[in-house]
């Protein structure tokens, strides 16, 4: 039993099943990220968390207590929103002690937490003022500081940085992590940003349609996606994902892939995994940082394999240039150093580093390697 | 386009436009014109042809007779008894169909179940049925009531008949207000009333203005219900007005009339002229989106 | 509400109380709507099938009323003149409208107090309207005799005692009044157009009445729809203005359903046809509001 645990929880509108069972059990001090594209379920289990739509069946507990029919304000939870719904008329003190008036906590003691968490939070010179006067950032830390007054058993964030413009969203990212290894909350965070996921989670809940696809740390879920949703969707630029064959090649299964120019390549396994399978048609999945310029592959690897295949584009991005080329029907990108002299038109040595390759079943989309 | 726009503020056209545009103005100040210089003028000059003519003779004795002396109805009490019925009953009635409005708006809008769309077309279409519908049966029912011919029975009808349009006006507004503030204030620990109290109604503001100069406008000036359920004591001034201009004996003392038409016209016109902006918003939203 | 209260058994009364609070809240309205909106459309429409003259009596007739009510002379006459008079003042009220909102487009110096001005007849109440027209169309010391005066001594201008013109006067009177609403409906529809697709047909060449008739008009469709609903139940439910203007008169040349009703059922005791011609002003109202209710809401869904 955990901190915080979600046990065959559903949620349905009517005929409509928005949320299919789903367990999660959350340890004291985890920083769990729900991700997903919008309308996956991420917000309605997080709503369910804290109270503001009821469970269709299954439960949900915070220490071991069952939160059915609890009602928000008695989960002992706080919630940092998209919009920061920070209330217009009231100064930020005023936001930041209602919870806590509410809950009948005396007036010296909110005035001493108020200032705690200002502190903390660098907020203390805008306390008098309204929302209205404040920027974007500030009315960020505000909504945390409100959150945190309250010192809860755990912390709700609901797409709290999509707000914010692209630089800002990434020093509060940097914030909120600090926050959490300094504080050890426990925290459940709602985000459509899979880089925000891979950057603040302890572990990661990839959802889609309704489910959780893949429960893990941000590692698993980056080198091992359970599926090929996945593996689409966590990681950018996306996990190359195209159609190749298992042949045997030097007695090992190799991947034979088509080239634009109409040529095969077999591209030997890392792994044997896949030896009682020659002859079966695979999607072959790899990140673009493991398709590579020669000198570029990664040096530890046991497993870089060449194949010549002709540039379609280059996408000079700074610190690298993409580079794309197309193999069995589908674009593939490759993150090539940035000073490699290449050209649209060339065809080029790729090196592939088959130790990050995975394999998926075109049916049923499920990793098989 | 500015070149274009600043060439042509001379032109011809422009010069016709604004011509229109004055022809208009006077089109819609004729009446009040009339109303006003005929108020200031001894009957004499009314009858003789004068009507659009300044008063030669100024006199403000057709406004004293208007509000305190001319006949109306069976008795000379002049205007002024039925000036404030209707502000006794336009008071109470304002208030309590705007706090109920802003009580339906916001379960509407924040606490909306199913069914409830439906429900406030229901309450919409209340809004728009042709009054002589209840006429009837609410004449019954003040008197079931014990409210019968007096101000609390024309509270009563104007409250009632009030809800749909100030429960309209509160839920287009709750609609655009963030619901995340509601819920975070669910999370805060505040509940139904404490949300309502301390989150909604501080920024209710606008709207309330909306509501209220509706439907002060629209009680103060109703006729048929007033004319329907008053007793001659508790008529409100717009019946009083007709009675004073219908009554049939003696001269017709237009200028008396007059004075009492603007006496009548006043407190609408004063709030039009203090608040339009909020009066044209009220208009606009009782006749577009539902 | 305090956080002590967490521990308490769900279901609890206070708990199911707090639960159904928003419903609570909103059944006074629903039971004040159910009893004096529909309960008594339902009694009124009851009543329109009954023998009722002074006092709502029970009696079943059927549809006798409606028959009775359409054999009447005077009710022909109210529904001919609302006819008339509902089409003239809807019309003339939108063109009129369209026009002025369409001239004080045009970037006027001064245009928050001539909208000011051609507004202001909406707040005053149609008693007072009814009046202000009512001895200002009069021939005795109205228009007629003040042009007289000016010397135009054959002058005539005598619609209002006049049988077969009373009806227009009702007209002039009622577009008085709400035309200038009319104006700032069509005027925020106005502002609403997208100002760079007026650009791109002035660069397409567009003359200014082209680009009305072709570009601005068309797109005033939601504008007209709300006009339209606005003035016709205006139109039908109108009651006040004729009494204060004309009292129906001369004769019964300006009675209109509303003050048919009004007169069958409190002066003529004859209840029952009274609450016939109410259910008819009732289905006519309702076959332009409700198609409109219901595309206004389900859009909102």
């Amino acid at each position: 039993m955990g901190f915080l645990d979600i046990k065959q929880a559903t949620k349905s509108y009517g005929a409509l099943q928005v949320l299919q069972e789903t367990d999660i059990s959350v340890e004291e001090g985890e920083f769990l990220v729900l991700v997903g594209p919008s309308g996956c379920g991420k917000s309605t289990l997080l709503n369910m968390i804290a109270g503001l739509e009821d469970i269709t069946s299954g439960e949900i507990a915070i220490r071991g207590k069952s939160m059915n029919g609890v009602k928000p304000a008695d989960r002992n939870i706080a919630m940092v929103f998209q919009s920061y719904a920070l209330y217009p008329n009231m100064t930020v003190r005023g936001n930041i002690s209602f919870g806590m008036e509410m809950h009948g906590i005396q007036k010296q003691e909110r005035e001493k937490r108020i200032d705690q968490v200002s502190d903390l939070l660098q907020i203390s010179h805008l306390l008098d003022r309204k929302p209205g006067q404040l920027s974007g950032g500030q009315r960020q830390r505000v909504a945390m500081g409100r959150a945190l007054v309250r010192e809860p058993d755990v912390f709700l964030f609901d797409e709290p940085l999509s707000n914010l413009d692209a630089k800002l969203r990434v020093d509060m990212r940097t914030e909120i992590k600090k926050l959490h290894q300094k504080l050890g909350t426990t925290i459940v965070y709602v985000t459509h940003d899979q880089i925000e996921a891979l950057t603040l989670s302890t572990r990661i809940a990839v959802m889609f349609g309704g489910y959780v696809q893949q429960l893990g740390t941000p590692k698993e879920i980056y080198d091992n996606p359970a599926n090929m949703f996945v593996a689409g969707f966590m990681g950018s630029p996306s996990m190359n994902l195209f159609p190749a064959k298992v042949v045997s090649g030097d007695g090992k299964p190799a991947a034979e892939i088509k080239l634009a120019d109409g040529k095969t390549a077999a591209v030997p396994f890392a792994k044997d995994a896949l030896a009682s399978s020659i002859g079966r048609d695979i999607i072959l999945g790899i990140r673009p940082e493991a398709i590579t310029d020669k000198d570029g592959a990664d040096r530890n690897s046991q497993a870089v394999h060449i194949v010549e295949a002709p540039v379609e584009v280059t996408e000079p991005a700074g610190s690298d240039t993409f580079v794309v080329s197309q193999i069995g029907g589908k674009d593939v990108t490759g993150r090539f150093r940035a000073d490699v002299a290449v050209n649209a038109g060339d065809v080029f040595p790729f090196a592939f580093n088959m130790e990050k390759a995975v394999a998926f079943d075109p049916k049923t989309e499920n990793r098989i390697a | 386009m500015s070149t274009a726009a600043k060439s042509s503020s001379f032109s011809a056209g422009r010069i016709i436009l604004y011509i229109l545009l004055l022809l208009f103005c006077i089109y819609y100040l004729l009446p009040l014109y009339v109303m006003v210089v005929n108020s200031l003028k001894p009957l004499s000059e009314i009858t003789a042809g004068g009507m659009m003519a300044l008063p030669r003779d100024w006199t403000a004795a057709p406004w004293f007779s208007a509000w305190s002396t001319a006949q109306v109805g069976v008795e000379a009490t002049g205007l002024r008894p039925y000036f404030l019925n209707s502000i006794i009953m336009v008071v109470p009635a304002v208030a309590l169909s705007t706090l109920v409005g802003a009580l339906n708006g916001y379960v509407l809008t924040k606490w909306a179940f199913k069914g409830s769309t439906i429900l406030f077309g229901l309450l919409l279409f209340g809004c728009f049925i042709p009054f002589q519908m209840v006429l009837i049966p609410m004449a019954r029912m003040l008197g079931l009531m014990g409210l019968a011919g007096s101000v609390p029975g024309l509270i009563f009808v104007h409250f009632v008949y009030g809800i749909g349009f100030s429960t309209l006006y509160f839920r287009n507004y709750y609609a655009a207000f963030p619901t995340e503030l509601v819920r975070a204030a669910q999370i805060d620990g505040a509940g139904f009333f404490r949300i309502f109290w301390r989150i909604l109604l501080p920024s209710s503001g606008p709207i309330a203005v909306v509501c209220i100069i509706w439907q002060f406008t629209n009680i103060w000036n109703d006729f048929l219900f007033g004319a329907s359920f008053s007793d001659f004591d508790s008529q409100p001034m717009t019946v009083a007005l007709n009675n004073l201009v219908q009554s049939s004996t003696g001269v017709k003392e237009y200028n008396v009339h007059f004075a009492g038409a603007i006496m009548a016209a006043l407190p609408t016109l004063l709030v039009y002229i203090v608040a339009g902006r909020y009066f044209v918003r009220g208009l606009m939203a009782g006749s577009v989106k539902g | 509400m305090s956080i002590s209260e967490t521990a308490n058994p769900r279901g609890s009364v206070v708990d199911r109380l707090r639960d159904a609070l928003p419903k609570l809240v909103l059944s006074p309205t629903v039971a004040i709507v159910a009893i004096f909106v529909y309960g008594f459309i339902f009694f009124t429409l009851y009543l329109s099938f009954t023998d009722s003259r002074i006092l709502p009596s029970f009696g079943w007739v059927g549809w006798k009323n409606f028959e009775n009510l359409f054999r009447i002379r005077a009710w022909d006459t109210a529904v001919w003149n609302l006819v008339i008079f509902g089409s003239l003042y809807i019309v003339v009220c939108c063109v009129l409208g369209l026009l002025l909102a369409i001239l004080l487009d045009q970037r006027i110096r001064a245009e928050g107090f001539i909208r000011t001005i051609y507004l202001y007849p909406m707040a005053l109440s149609f008693i007072v309207t009814g009046v202000a027209w009512k001895w200002f169309l009069d021939p005795g010391i109205g228009i007629e005799a003040v042009v007289q005066g000016w010397g135009w001594t054959s002058f005539e201008f005598n619609w209002i005692k006049d049988r077969e013109m009373a009806i227009y006067t009702i007209v002039i009177a009622a577009v008085w009044q709400t035309s200038g609403f009319v104006m700032a409906m069509f005027l925020a529809g106005l502002r609403g157009i997208d100002s760079e697709m007026m650009k791109a047909a002035q660069i397409d060449g567009a003359s200014t009445f082209a680009l009305y008739r072709r570009i601005v008009i068309p797109q005033l469709r939601p504008a007209f729809m709300s006009a339209f609903v606005v003035l016709a139940h205006m139109a039908i439910k109108s009651y006040d203005l004729v009494i204060a203007l004309t009292g129906g008169g001369p004769g019964t040349a300006t009675e209109l359903p509303a003050t048919f009703m009004y007169s069958y059922t409190f002066t003529r005791n004859q209840m029952g046809i009274g609450a016939a011609s109410a259910v008819i002003m009732l289905m006519t109202i309702a076959a332009i509001i409700v198609p409109y209710l219901w595309s206004e809401l389900r859009e909102k869904k």
